[in-house]
C-alpha cells in the first residue's frame, strides 16, 4: 500500500506551461494521443500512427534495415568525438591513433566502437538487400526504392573504404592503395579518376585530405539525403514488405 | 419539421482496433490497400518500442565487442615498404580475388560496373517480376538447356583456372537440379519454389562469398594459396 507513485509528478509537468509547450498532447493513454506522439514529431512521423501487426514479426524483415540505421546513428555518434582528436595530416594523422590508445580517456573504445560498427553496417547493409530480393520486395511500386537502396549501398562502401585511409597505417595505406590502382584499369578515364580522387599520383597527404572530407563531410550528407529518401518511399509505398503474399509467404499466412 | 441526431465523436482505445473504411481500389493500385483483413496495430507503442529495443541491443553488443576486440593498427604507412600480401578491405578482397585470375580491366571495371547496373535494373526486368518455381511446367529441354549452360560456364571459367568460381558454380548446379520435381516443406521445398532470377542471385551470391573468404583467409605473400591454420601471418 505505500508504494511511490510518481503519477502526481507526472500529471504536474505535463499541467505546466513549458511542457505544454514542447509536447502539444497528453500521456498515451488514448489512442488519440498514441497517434499524436508519431505525427507530431519530426522525426517519429516518417511511420504511419498504424502499422501492419504483421510487419512486427521477427521473420517479416529480420530488422535488418533497422540494425543497418542503428550502426549509422552509432557510427555518428562515435565519430564526431574522434574528429575532435583527428588530424588529416601526414605523419600526424598516425600519432592521433597512438593518443587515442594512450592519451585519450576511452579513446580505445571509441575507434574500436566506430570500427566494428562500420564493418557491421556494410554486412548488414548487404544482408538487407538480399532480404529485399529474396521476398521479391523490389516489385512495384517498389521499383525505385530499390535503386536508391543500391545507391545507399555504395555510398556505405565509399563511406567505408574513405574511413579505411584515415588511421594512415599500413593497412589504410597499401589498403588503399590496392582499391585505388583497381579504378586505374578504367579504360580512357581511370588514370584521371584515379587522380582526382588522390589529388596525385599516388597516396599522399592530398589523399588523407581528401578522404577525410568525403568521409566526414560529402559522404555522410549523402548518405542522410538518400536515406530520408528511401525511409519516406517506404512510407509511401504501404510499409516494409517481408515475404510476399502470393509466393512462400502464403504458408505463413496459413499459420497465423 | 424532425430532428436530426446529435453528432457524437467516438474514441476507441483498443489499440489493435481498425475502424471500417470504404475505399475504391483500382486493380493496379499500391498492395498495401489490396488487403482488408489485415489487423493494425498502434505505432506507439509496438513500433517505436522495437526500434529502440533493437537500437539498444545494437549498441550493446558492438560495444562488447569494442571492449573485447581491438580494432588493427600497424605500423605508420610507409610508401616505400610493401607488404606481402597487400590487402584491401574485406568487402573488396572478392574483387582483389578475381584480379588473379582475370586481366584488370574485367576483374576491377568490366565486373563490377556489370553487377551494379545488373543490380541497379533487377526491378525493371519483367523476368524478376512475373517468374514462378524455376522447373513448374518445364520439360527435358530445359534440364537439357540448363546442364549446357553450366557445362560451357564450367568450361570458360576451369581455362581461366578460376577454380574459386567454377566449383561453386557446379554445386549451385547440382542444387538446382536436387530441387526438380521435389515440392512441400522442408530445405529441398523452398530450393523447388526460387525462381530463375533468385537462383542467378543465389549462384552471385555462393561465388561473391567464396571469392571473399578465399582472398580474407587463405591468400599469402605473393597472392599464393596458404592454409589459415598452417601459416603465421604476423612475425
Amino acid at each position: 500500500m505505500n508504494t511511490i507513485s510518481l503519477a502526481p509528478l507526472e500529471r504536474w509537468l505535463r499541467g505546466t506551461a513549458v511542457f505544454r509547450s514542447i509536447v502539444r498532447h497528453g500521456a498515451s493513454e488514448t489512442n488519440r494521443n498514441r497517434s499524436l506522439i508519431v505525427f507530431e514529431n519530426l522525426f517519429l512521423h516518417v511511420h504511419p500512427v498504424k502499422v501492419r501487426e504483421k510487419t512486427l514479426r521477427f521473420s517479416h524483415t529480420y530488422w535488418l534495415g533497422g540494425v543497418t540505421l542503428a550502426c549509422a546513428v552509432l557510427l555518428v555518434a562515435t565519430g564526431v568525438p574522434l574528429m575532435f582528436y583527428y588530424h588529416p595530416s601526414v605523419p600526424q594523422a598516425y600519432r592521433d591513433m597512438k593518443e587515442l590508445q594512450y592519451v585519450v580517456d576511452n579513446g580505445v573504445f571509441l575507434r574500436n566502437l566506430h570500427r566494428w560498427a562500420a564493418h557491421l553496417m556494410v554486412f548488414t547493409a548487404f544482408l538487407h538487400m538480399l532480404r529485399v530480393f529474396y521476398h521479391g520486395a523490389f516489385r512495384p511500386p517498389r521499383q525505385f526504392n530499390w535503386v536508391i537502396g543500391v545507391v545507399l549501398l555504395i555510398v556505405t562502401l565509399l563511406l567505408s573504404y574513405t574511413g579505411y585511409l584515415l588511421p594512415w597505417d599500413q593497412l589504410a595505406f597499401w589498403g588503399v592503395s590496392v582499391g585505388t590502382n583497381m579504378a586505374r584499369e578504367a579504360p580512357v578515364i581511370g588514370e584521371k579518376i584515379r587522380f582526382l580522387l588522390l589529388g596525385g599520383n599516388m597516396v599522399s597527404e592530398n589523399a588523407l585530405l581528401r578522404f577525410y572530407v568525403l568521409h566526414c563531410v560529402v559522404l555522410p550528407v549523402g548518405l542522410l539525403v538518400f536515406l530520408a529518401v528511401h525511409f519516406w518511399r517506404i512510407r509511401k509505398d504501404g510499409g516494409v514488405q517481408g515475404p510476399s503474399d502470393d509466393a512462400a509467404g502464403s504458408i505463413d499466412e496459413a499459420g497465423s | 419539421m424532425s430532428t436530426l441526431p446529435p453528432l457524437t465523436a467516438v474514441e476507441s482505445n483498443d489499440p489493435v482496433g481498425t475502424p471500417r473504411r470504404i475505399a475504391l481500389v483500382r486493380p493496379d493500385t499500391r498492395p498495401s490497400v489490396r488487403r482488408t483483413e489485415e489487423r493494425y496495430v498502434m505505432t506507439f507503442p509496438h513500433l517505436i518500442l522495437r526500434e529502440v529495443i533493437l537500437f539498444q541491443v545494437v549498441v550493446i553488443l558492438l560495444s562488447l565487442a569494442a571492449l573485447v576486440f581491438n580494432a588493427p593498427l600497424e605500423e605508420m604507412a610507409n610508401p616505400v615498404e610493401t607488404p606481402n600480401p597487400a590487402k584491401a578491405p574485406w568487402y573488396f578482397l572478392g574483387l582483389q580475388e578475381l584480379l588473379h585470375y582475370f586481366p584488370p580491366v574485367v576483374a576491377g571495371v568490366l565486373l563490377p560496373g556489370l553487377v551494379v547496373v545488373a543490380l541497379v535494373v533487377i526491378p525493371y526486368a519483367r523476368v524478376n517480376l512475373t517468374a514462378g518455381p524455376f522447373w513448374e511446367g518445364k520439360g527435358r529441354g530445359t534440364s537439357l538447356t540448363v546442364a549446357g549452360i553450366a557445362a560451357a560456364l564450367f568450361l570458360f571459367l576451369a581455362a581461366f583456372r578460376c577454380w574459386a568460381i567454377a566449383i561453386p558454380t557446379l554445386l549451385v548446379t547440382a542444387a538446382l537440379f536436387a530441387a526438380r520435381g521435389t515440392q512441400g516443406p522442408g530445405f529441398r521445398g523452398a530450393l523447388s519454389r526460387l525462381s530463375l532470377p533468385q537462383w542467378i542471385m543465389t549462384w552471385f551470391v555462393v561465388v561473391a562469398t567464396v571469392l571473399t573468404v578465399i582472398g580474407t583467409f587463405f591468400r599469402g605473400p605473393g597472392w599464393s594459396w596458404v592454409w589459415p591454420w598452417l601459416s603465421v601471418t604476423h612475425p
